[in-house]
Formats: structure tokens, C-alpha cells, sequence
């Protein structure tokens, strides 16, 4: 615990001075995508409900601290007031998503979901006219950086003559409202509601026959995992400065699903794994592959971006070949040890 | 226990159980035979309300036909779904500890209690608790959804074809157990296709063909009755 602890408070300042500033950004993403992949475990990995329209929730808690804290429509909020405002409307989402979805499962459900998430992107898309909500396919600008103690984290701080710069400040504040997302993940897979909803997933029916309120759980999973996502939304808001319906696209979804499948379904190790790895190795690539071919060949043969999605698909392919529970699934062991 | 009047459920245009009547009396075992498709787990599922019905329905005297379905477990009808409906990737401990789900956390002891009962009742599930439930052979996976059943402490247990895909000798031991629980003063509403054993083990019977039921009576007067005789006893 306590070296794991350390690790995360060392790793931004060593990637830092041995990479560049530019890989602890990549750290910070990383946080957040753990934070969107915790959230989808518990509605894929938890109550067994394939939701391929995720990034809405995400889109849903970007926007909203957006336009609460930019010039746009000059309001300046502070983040400690939008970021639990943002879970609570992303949540309220996530049961608009869910109430007309109850009696769907598995590639129907899939279908919807993928329909809700293009149609929150759209309309961020269009909603500039006929009145300017969210200035259209340019997105909004100049948004207040995340502060903190009335210190905006986009600047650097100087203690006793060591600088820490804007993207370690929120890679230490993205990681602690990780961990208070895993937190929150652990308890409740622990609670009577992580066993309801994991009797759902197993079958409903039985579910219900053992007196579980199908309808409130799945709903409540939704809405938790909504959440979780508008509260990494209004982050990445805050961070970025900048939000546009391009970055809320259906690739999004299933990167993130990509993130929890890959990593282990329903086990809270394994989705942070998937999301670290997924947003770590393809950076990797895309700053390794031009270099590693320059080496080999003298010339870069294939356009590194290219390749990078090329040795994705690939990685993919492998994991559900020969790992098809994912890379960190859970262990019968340790359910049987808890006996 | 149970009055059913007027029971009526229909899967879209189609009408799957056209407006039936019975009634199951305290400490009884009551079945429902028919042949496929004569509306017999429909009107089960109905009862456990996980269908949309009309009619009326009466469980100890209360209309429950407003109530919905998973609130009827606490009030003692506990149903067993077609095909078990074990939770498969959950160990037999963890689905057993399921049907105590709606339990309130102060009966703790009771429960374990009733756990112990339960592993005395089915040795096999004590035996394999740590098993997953989907690696269970038929037979004991209907024993564990039968014992998840009775973890709710059910007065009146709908029990929907207990003996479907089983080997004789697993069925013979099934229908042992529950007449074991219906000694201890469980009522029983089986659906069953093998109208033998059913009659055989009930005191009441009712016979459903398309939607309606044709014929009612105790079960010995059924089992005896040429027309049952020729189409569901096969002599």
C-alpha cells in the first residue's frame, strides 16, 4: 500500500524530468480514463448492461463545466461547486438513458446506447443556433483552469526553488478523485447493491425471484456510472481549457469499453490496469514507432499513427484469443478464500 | 392461500392464458399439468407477477395483482424459475446467500440457521458450496435453485417444471425434496409436464389446455379419469 502510495506521488515528477512534461499530461489523461473505466465497469462489469454510448456522460460533465466557467456565457463558477453539480446532471442522464432501456440487454440495449451517445454528441454539435448554447462544431474556449485553494493548477508552483509544473499539480488532484472513485468502486461491489447487480447480470429473472427490485438497481447503476463520468468530464474540461463535439465521438465509447474489457470485466484492478495501458502504450507508439523505423530501415516506412491503430487491433485480437476473461480478471481464489 | 379468478395474460396480440380460475389451499400441493404451450409457466409467471396480467390474484387473503414482482418474496411466494435460473458464475454459497437477499440484517442468525437446515436438507450443496453453480450437474442446480427458494423462507412456493432435462433418478430425487418441504408445511403450486409424478405427488390437480383449464379435481380423481388417462398418462 504504502509503496504503491509512493510510486503514485514520485511517478509524475521522475516521467517528468526523464520524458518531458508532455508524458505527465499522458499520466493525467491516464487518470482519467481510469476514472470513465471504473465508471463503465459498473454498468458493464457490475450489472452486465453493454452500454456502447458511455462518452455522453463524459460529454454531459465536460460541457456543463464549460459553459458554467468560461467566458461563454461569463460565468466563472468554481470547480469544488460544478464537479458534484456535474455527477448529479450526468447521473440524472444516466437515468434518462436507462428508464426506456430497462426490458433491453445485450445487443439491443448496445444499439440504443450507441444511439444515445451520437445523439448527445449531435446536439452539441448544433446547438448554436437558434440560440448559442454550445457555439457549435468550434466548441468553447478559454475555460477557467481547475483551481485549487485559489491557485490555478494550470500554473506552475515553486517550492523552496523545485518547480512543479501545471501537469503534475492535476495529476495529483486527477489521482486523488481516482482513488476516491475506487473507493467508492469497492464499497459498493461489496454492498448489497454490487450483489444485486451482479444477480442481474447473471439472470435477471432469478434476480427478480430473489426480491430484487430490478428496475431501481439497474437504473442506480446507470446513474452511479454516469457520474462517475461527468465527474471526469468536468475535469478534463477544466484541464484541457477547451471542449469540442469532436473529442465525444463513438470511438471514445469504445476505447473506454475497450479499457474495461481488456483489463478484466467487473474487477476493479484489472479496468484501472486497462485504462492505464490503453493510454500509456499507444502514446508510447506514437512517439516509438517514427524513431524505431528511422533505426531499422533508414526511413519511417508507416505513418506511426497508422500503425499505432494497426498494433491496437492487433493487441486486441491477442488478449481475446488467449486471455478472453482479460488481462486482470478476477480470481476464483479469492472469492473462496472470503468464505 | 391463493385464489386466482379471471386470469388473463397476453403476449401481444396473442392470448396466452384466457381468463383462468383455481385455488390452492394452505399446506396443500396443488399442480398444474398440460401439454406444451398450454399456458401452464405463463400463468406461474404471472403469479410471481413477472408478467402483466389481468384478473384478479389473492395470496393469503390480500389482492397482490398491483403488487410488483419482487415484493412478493418478503411476503412469503417465492418462485423456481423454468430451466433453475441459478446464478452460474456465482458459487452455490453465494446463490443460496441470494435467496436470503431480502431479508432484513437483524435476522443474521436466523438465516444461518435456515443456511443449516437447507445443507441438511441437500447435503450436496454443503458439499459443493464453494463450487460454481454453473459447473453443477442439472439435477443439483435445481436442487440449489430450490434451496435458494427456501432461504426466503417461502409460505407458498411456485415451483415451475422441477423435473424438465433431468434423468429419472435425478427426478425421483428432486420430487423427494420437495415433498419433504411440503411436510414442513410449505404450500406447494407445481406446473409440471409429467403429469404422472405430478398427480401422483399433489392432492389437487388442474389440467390447462390452450389457455383455459378443463378440468379440476383432487389428484386422485384425475389420475383415474379416462380422459386424462388417455392424453396425459399415455394409457
Amino acid at each position: 500500500m504504502a509503496l504503491i502510495g509512493c510510486a503514485l506521488v514520485i511517478a509524475p515528477l521522475a516521467v517528468g524530468a526523464g520524458l518531458g512534461n508532455a508524458w505527465v499530461r499522458v499520466l493525467d489523461f491516464a487518470a482519467l480514463y481510469i476514472m470513465l473505466a471504473l465508471g463503465l465497469n459498473i454498468v458493464v462489469g457490475f450489472a452486465g448492461l453493454l452500454d456502447l454510448g458511455y462518452i455522453a456522460f463524459y460529454a454531459v460533465g465536460a460541457y456543463l463545466y464549460a459553459l458554467l466557467a468560461s467566458p461563454h456565457f461569463g460565468l466563472h463558477w468554481p470547480a469544488w461547486a460544478i464537479l458534484p453539480l456535474g455527477a448529479a446532471v450526468a447521473g440524472l442522464f444516466g437515468v434518462l438513458l436507462g428508464a426506456p432501456t430497462l426490458r433491453l440487454r445485450g445487443d439491443y440495449l448496445a444499439i440504443v446506447t450507441l444511439g444515445f451517445g451520437e445523439i448527445i454528441r449531435i446536439f452539441l454539435n448544433n446547438l448554436n443556433a437558434p440560440i448559442n448554447i454550445t457555439n457549435g462544431p468550434k466548441g468553447i474556449a478559454g475555460i477557467d483552469a481547475i483551481a485549487v485553494f485559489g491557485h490555478r493548477l494550470s500554473k506552475p508552483i515553486d517550492i523552496g526553488g523545485f518547480t512543479v509544473s501545471g501537469a503534475t499539480l492535476y495529476y495529483y488532484l486527477f489521482v486523488a478523485l481516482a482513488l476516491a472513485i475506487v473507493f467508492v468502486c469497492v464499497r459498493l461491489q461489496d454492498s448489497r447493491i454490487g450483489r444485486a447487480w451482479v444477480a442481474i447480470r447473471e439472470d435477471e429473472v432469478a434476480a427478480k425471484a430473489c426480491g430484487i427490485d430490478t428496475r431501481n438497481v439497474k437504473l442506480l447503476a446507470f446513474a452511479m456510472g454516469a457520474s462517475f463520468g461527468g465527474v471526469a468530464g468536468g475535469l478534463f474540461a477544466g484541464f484541457q481549457e477547451f471542449v469540442s463535439p469532436e473529442s465525444f465521438g463513438l470511438m471514445e465509447s469504445i476505447m473506454v469499453l475497450c479499457m474495461v474489457v481488456l483489463g478484466g470485466m467487473g474487477h476493479i484492478p484489472g479496468v484501472i490496469l486497462g485504462g492505464l495501458m490503453l493510454t500509456v502504450l499507444p502514446e508510447a507508439f506514437r512517439h516509438g514507432a517514427g524513431p524505431v523505423q528511422q533505426a531499422l530501415f533508414g526511413k519511417v516506412l508507416l505513418d506511426p499513427e497508422a500503425l499505432r491503430m494497426l498494433l491496437f487491433g492487433l493487441a486486441l485480437i491477442a488478449v481475446m484469443l488467449y486471455r478472453p476473461a482479460g488481462l486482470w480478471p478476477e480470481s476464483r481464489h479469492r472469492r473462496e478464500m472470503a468464505e | 392461500m391463493l385464489a386466482v379468478t379471471n386470469l388473463e395474460v397476453r403476449y401481444g396480440g396473442i392470448v396466452a392464458v384466457k381468463g383462468v380460475s383455481f385455488a390452492v389451499e394452505p399446506g396443500e400441493m396443488a399442480c398444474l399439468i398440460g401439454a406444451n404451450g398450454a399456458g401452464k409457466t405463463t400463468t406461474l409467471k404471472a403469479l410471481a407477477r413477472l408478467l402483466p396480467a389481468r384478473g384478479e390474484i389473492r395470496y393469503r387473503g390480500a389482492r397482490i395483482d398491483t403488487l410488483p414482482g419482487h415484493a412478493l418474496v418478503s411476503r412469503g411466494l417465492a418462485l423456481v424459475p423454468e430451466g433453475r435460473g441459478v446464478f452460474s458464475r456465482l458459487t452455490v454459497a453465494e446463490n443460496l446467500a441470494m435467496g436470503a437477499y431480502h431479508r432484513p440484517r437483524h435476522e443474521g442468525g436466523e438465516v444461518g440457521a435456515d443456511l443449516d437446515r437447507i445443507h441438511e436438507l441437500l447435503p450436496r450443496l454443503k458439499e459443493r458450496r464453494h463450487q460454481l453453480a454453473g459447473t453443477l450437474s442439472g439435477g443439483e442446480q435445481q436442487m440449489l435453485a430450490l434451496g435458494r427458494a427456501l432461504m426466503g423462507r417461502p409460505r407458498l412456493l411456485l415451483l415451475d417444471e422441477p423435473s424438465m432435462g433431468l434423468a429419472p433418478l435425478m427426478v425421483q430425487k428432486v420430487f423427494e425434496v420437495i415433498r419433504t418441504i411440503a411436510a414442513q408445511g410449505v404450500t406447494i403450486l407445481l406446473v409440471e409436464q409429467n403429469a404422472r409424478l405430478a398427480l401422483e405427488v399433489c392432492q389437487r390437480g388442474y389440467v390447462m389446455e390452450s389457455g383455459r383449464i378443463t378440468l379440476a379435481d383432487t389428484a386422485s380423481a384425475l389420475a383415474a379419469d379416462a380422459r386424462v388417462r388417455a392424453a396425459y398418462l399415455g394409457s
